[in-house]
């Protein structure tokens, strides 16, 4: 029997999460269990039983009000200890993929971080995950006794909410306060992106020689319907765009019907976030440039160049 | 400031090329270099003690080739270097690179700072920092864009999803760099030159007490590696930039793709 137990501190994650075990489940007799660390843990209970948890572990310990990773390392270890799951489960949020080798370090488990994709075949857990900067996908059986996988979020689609309850078991949990503290936490100006979503993206690289230039893309992206989405220079290293637009490895990976690709040489790290879209149109002048590989049309010439032709033809379209 | 980065050696993923037949990517040949966020961990060490005084040493574990890739740390601004190898050690998972990072660390003693970048170039797992932290028992940073030394204390700014974290910890500590923290500086010739002079010592597995029973078992074994399938049109269109953006447009139009 396969005892499975899940966490992220993202409860939409976690119910995804669950939404995976939920199939396993059909299938087998795995046992699905979920821990809730902090505040109000105990209210949250309810939802997890809906998506699927067998049982719910919690803990509003004060030490875990805010998220410390070593602590919320500690609190699942000792969770894990009470309950002897074979496989963790946790999002692989930023904070997940921090907790989840730290959890392993303890647990003598092996890890997977960032999987994109799991199965449970002949009893056996096949994980795959990006690996060579994204040029690859990486697929392997996971052996070890004990297992910790970080899952990327938005890997399993969220199932349907069932009236099921279970059993809440509150833990009372010997914990240590953290070695860190946090002396002020500013929210990102936030913006409401969502990339993942987009029909149409316009994608933008170090082929921009200026911010100001920017007003020309968004100029497309508008005539476009599309939202626009950069590489990691732009958004991380220059900061022109929000990183909730960066698309690649380490930033978003989008779906659209058509991405428009300007000025990006097309390196893995990003082309990996654009793989999955229907039609890719790519624009650079540098011909040799990697991009064209995985361009459906390829625009040999300067995006200043190509960017007001653009505009032109499909107002014409429009009219 | 006594301040120790961890490093790892990886095939130039800019050269990475896939087999077209089979998806396979070819790795034969390729030069070996230490990934780009590594590189912004020794940047910002190196920026650390050139504020505050100490020296910068320079660890990685791998195969016999790091005793060329150790050169670019020293080049970078490491003051020294352990590369720790061995036949054992020439295919390592995150857990026993941990170990052995760790092992070594211990065998050097006396540091205040150990620095590493968020994850390998390659695998980009970020697994070895965080499992490290747990054996040395050192509180971590992870995620850090901006970090500062004050009045015996360092203060990191955490680069989170959906907020911007100051933390602050006494030392010893672990901090984890984000890209972006720096841009790390090209050596010039003259540092190039000196880093053939700079101390670097060479440890294998019984220096740091490593045996085979430290590796356990193979515990995620590779079913397949391989590329994605991509199945592109690759309509290649030069020459006349007008003309060609016609037949874009009504490429387009005819896949039902233009949204407008």
């Amino acid at each position: 029997m396969l005892n499975i137990l899940v966490f992220s501190e993202i409860e939409e994650i976690a119910f995804e999460l669950l939404s995976w075990c939920g199939k396993v489940k059909e299938n087998t007799n795995a046992k699905v269990n979920a821990v809730i660390l902090g505040k109000n843990a105990k209210e949250k209970a309810e939802l997890y039983f809906s998506y699927g948890a067998d049982k719910v572990y919690c803990s509003e310990d004060t030490l875990l009000t805010d998220f410390y990773a070593d602590v919320y390392a500690e609190a699942l270890y000792q969770v894990i200890n009470i309950y002897s799951p074979e496989l963790l489960l946790i999002g692989s949020t930023r904070r997940g993929k921090e907790l989840a080798p730290r959890v392993a370090q303890k647990w003598s488990a092996a890890c997977i971080t960032d999987a994109i994709a799991l199965d449970l075949k002949d009893e056996e857990l096949v994980v795959s995950r990006y690996t060579l900067g994204g040029a690859t996908i990486s697929t392997g059986v996971l052996k070890a006794r004990h297992k910790v996988v970080s899952v990327m979020p938005k890997t399993f689609e969220l199932g349907t909410k069932e009236p099921i309850l279970g059993e809440v078991v509150v833990v009372s949990l010997k914990l240590q306060d953290s070695k860190l503290n946090i002396v002020e936490r500013k929210t990102k100006q936030s913006e409401t992106v969502n990339l993942e979503e987009a029909q149409t993206l316009v994608c933008v690289g170090r082929g921009l020689n200026k911010k100001e230039d920017l007003a020309s893309v968004e100029a497309l992206a508008k005539a476009l319907n599309a939202e626009i989405g950069c590489t990691r220079p732009l958004s991380h290293d220059w900061q022109w765009l929000s990183e909730q637009r960066e698309v690649g490895l380490s930033g978003k990976k989008c779906k659209p019907r058509l991405c428009v690709s300007l000025g990006i040489s097309g390196q893995i790290q990003h082309t990996v976030g654009i793989r999955d879209a229907k039609i890719i149109v790519v624009i650079n002048k540098d011909k040799s440039a990697p991009i064209f590989e995985i361009a459906d049309y390829g625009l040999v010439g300067d995006l200043y160049e190509a960017i007001p032709l653009l505009l032109e033809k499909i107002h014409g379209v429009k009219s | 400031m006594d301040i120790i980065v961890c490093l790892k050696q990886n095939v130039d993923m800019t050269q990475v090329r896939i087999k077209k037949e089979t998806g396979e990517p070819v790795l034969d040949g390729l030069p070996l270099l230490f990934g780009d966020m590594d590189r912004n961990a020794l940047e910002e060490a190196v920026l650390m003690k050139e504020k505050v005084g100490g020296k910068v040493i320079a660890i990685s574990a791998g195969s016999a080739k790091l005793r060329e890739t150790i050169k670019d740390a020293l080049a970078g601004g490491a003051d020294e270097a352990v590369i720790l190898i061995d036949p054992l050690f020439n295919d390592l998972n995150s857990q026993v690179t941990a170990t052995i990072l760790a092992k070594a660390i211990q065998k050097i003693g006396k540091y205040n700072l150990v620095i590493l970048g968020e994850g390998s170039t390659d695998n980009y797992s970020g697994q070895v920092g965080p499992r490290l932290a747990e054996i040395l028992g050192l509180p971590a940073i992870t995620y850090v864009k901006e970090l500062e030394y004050t009045n015996n204390k360092i203060q990191a700014t955490r680069n989170m999803e959906e907020s911007l974290e100051l933390v602050e910890s006494s030392l010893p500590l672990m901090v984890i760099v984000t890209s972006g923290i720096n841009e790390p500086r090209l050596p010039s010739l003259i540092q190039i030159l000196k880093a053939s002079k700079k101390p670097l010592q060479e440890w294998d597995a019984s220096a740091i007490s490593i045996t085979a029973a430290d590796f356990g078992g193979d515990d995620y074994q590779i079913i397949s590696n391989l590329a994605p399938v991509e199945e592109r049109k690759g309509v290649i269109l030069e020459g006349e930039l007008d003309e060609n953006v016609d037949k874009l447009i009504n490429a387009l139009l005819k896949d039902g793709v233009l949204g407008v």
